[in-house]
């Protein structure tokens, strides 16, 4: 039974990579990201408007796509179950390929444009770097979220109705609310408040994690001027990174939990 | 040998399996046959470790199978309906199964041509038809020679030359000592293999014992009629 994990890693690695649907996110990816980069007039801009991109776009296509495979691949996992495996094994290894794969392809499709560009024209590697381990990052979130989903809901359409739910309350409903908490609060120092708020959010969590590096203070939202002031950028980075550490870890420990204990 | 004692399974508050004991032999075909939802289902995957159950316990050769995965390298499954990731070949899953019980299993050729397997073996697994995808369904089940095979439909969707050459495979098995549970809609499937029935009823165990005995006990000659008229009785 040993290595059961990285056998099953593998598997889902070289399944997915196969994948239409893995390789079509990979060159949508490329294209809009290169489009902004060869239509826009500098790369930082470039590098804000990428960002924008994975904050709505990679949340929504690792919620999908990680849906997805999880119901297709239901009969087969059913066949490596009664194979004289841990199931804690297989679950690892099939979170690791998975989120591998839509990593690799967020990677490929976001960072090739930028080498490209970077052939004649001046790059800052280290925010670009910042964009792609954002992605990743994120990546690995939503991922974790989407099996959590799956393992806990037989039917999919439900699944699909609560990650899609899921991913506007972080991506567009969360903003405004925390915009309503501020304004209401005016007269109090809700600042730290601010900070213990956005870390609930992986979504604002990445976007301050680039913004904070990058000289572009309009472009940080309240979040991300707070984590500044409060924290500068190298605590504040250290600290959004924590953040999303824990939420990969709680999610995907938690979709484990479950993975072990239910009935197929 | 597999002995399932005092089993028990509820989904909420539906009971689906209400004490279940039953002592499946080696060198015997056991058909489990009930109406739908009676559990068959549940009991099968509650051996392979699929379901996890209330109570009660499960031996497979004489050792603990609950908690216990290394039980399942004893055992060998057919699901209802098999899947394959859909970007992988045949010949892949078939590597992949090897890898992850650590053995290369015997007879893999005789068997690759057995169900005419050999010509499948590059093609990924998503354009395969449903009686290819139970064929290969069925060299994973039998390709490890397991003491235990838990066959759920074998049958369904396979050809007659595969299903008769399945069929043979089967009773082959049976004879060399072989422990074989088996569900079917098809009764006279079950009645060419069968040697022993077990009916379950909303999750309680009506009947289990031999064929003859079924027979003997309705007065009907043909299995179908038989477990009609066990049904009818119930």
């Amino acid at each position: 039974m040993r290595g059961t994990t990285y056998k099953i890693f593998k598997y889902t690695l070289s399944d997915l990579l196969r994948s239409r649907w893995i390789l079509g996110y990979a060159l949508l990816f490329a294209a809009v990201s290169g489009g902004i980069l060869y239509l826009g007039d500098q790369p930082t801009q470039a590098v804000v408007s990428v960002l924008n991109l994975v904050i709505l776009v990679v949340p929504l296509v690792s919620l999908v796509l990680g849906l997805m495979y999880h119901y297709a691949n239901r009969d087969f996992a059913l066949l490596v179950l009664t194979q004289p495996v841990h199931r804690a094994s297989v679950f690892r290894g099939q979170y690791l390929g998975l989120s591998l794969a839509l990593a690799l392809a967020y990677l490929v499709g976001a960072g090739v444009p930028f080498l490209l560009y970077a052939i004649g024209n001046p790059v800052d590697w280290a925010q670009v770097g910042l964009v792609l381990l954002a992605g990743t990052l994120v990546s690995l979130v939503f991922t974790a979220l989407a099996l959590y989903i799956g393992v806990a809901h037989d039917e999919r359409v439900r699944a699909l109705g609560l990650a899609i739910g899921i991913w506007f309350s972080l991506t567009m409903i969360y903003d405004s609310l925390l915009l309503l908490f501020i304004i209401l609060a005016e007269a109090y120092p809700i600042d730290p408040w601010v900070i213990g708020l956005s870390m609930v959010n992986p979504v604002d969590l990445a976007r301050v994690m680039v913004l904070l590096k990058l000289d572009t203070a309009a472009l940080m939202g309240y979040t991300g001027a707070v984590f500044n002031k409060f924290l500068g950028s190298n605590l504040g980075l250290l600290l959004a990174l924590l953040a999303l550490l824990l939420w990969i870890l709680v999610p995907a420990w938690r979709a484990q939990r479950v993975f072990s204990r239910r009935d197929f | 040998m597999v002995e399932v004692e005092a089993l028990t399974k509820r989904y909420g508050t539906l009971e689906v399996l209400k004490g279940v004991n039953a002592r499946f032999e080696p060198g015997r075909v056991t058909a489990v046959v009930g109406p739908n939802a009676s559990g068959k289902t549940t009991l099968m995957k509650s051996i392979l470790g699929l379901v996890v159950p209330d109570g009660g316990r499960i031996r497979v050769g004489g050792e603990e199978a609950l908690g216990n995965p290394a039980v399942r390298a004893r055992i060998g499954y057919m699901p209802q309906d098999p899947r394959f990731p859909e970007n992988v070949t045949v010949g892949e899953v078939i590597r992949w199964i090897q890898e992850l019980r650590g053995e290369r299993g015997k007879g893999l050729d005789a068997l690759l041509d057995l169900f005419a397997l050999r010509p499948a073996l590059n093609q990924p697994t998503r354009v395969l038809s449903g009686g290819t995808r139970q064929k290969l369904s069925a060299l994973l089940a039998f390709l490890f020679d397991p003491p235990v095979l838990i066959l759920d439909e074998p049958t369904a969707g396979l050809d007659p030359l595969a299903s008769s050459r399945f069929k043979d495979l089967v009773a082959a098995a049976r004879d060399g000592g072989k422990t074989i549970i088996m569900t079917s809609h098809v009764m006279s499937e079950l009645e060419e293999l069968a040697d022993r029935v077990l009916f379950l009823l909303e999750g309680s165990v009506i009947f289990f014992g031999a064929v003859e005995e079924l027979r003997a006990r309705t007065g009907e000659a043909r299995l179908e009629r038989a477990v009609a008229r066990l049904m009818e009785g119930a």
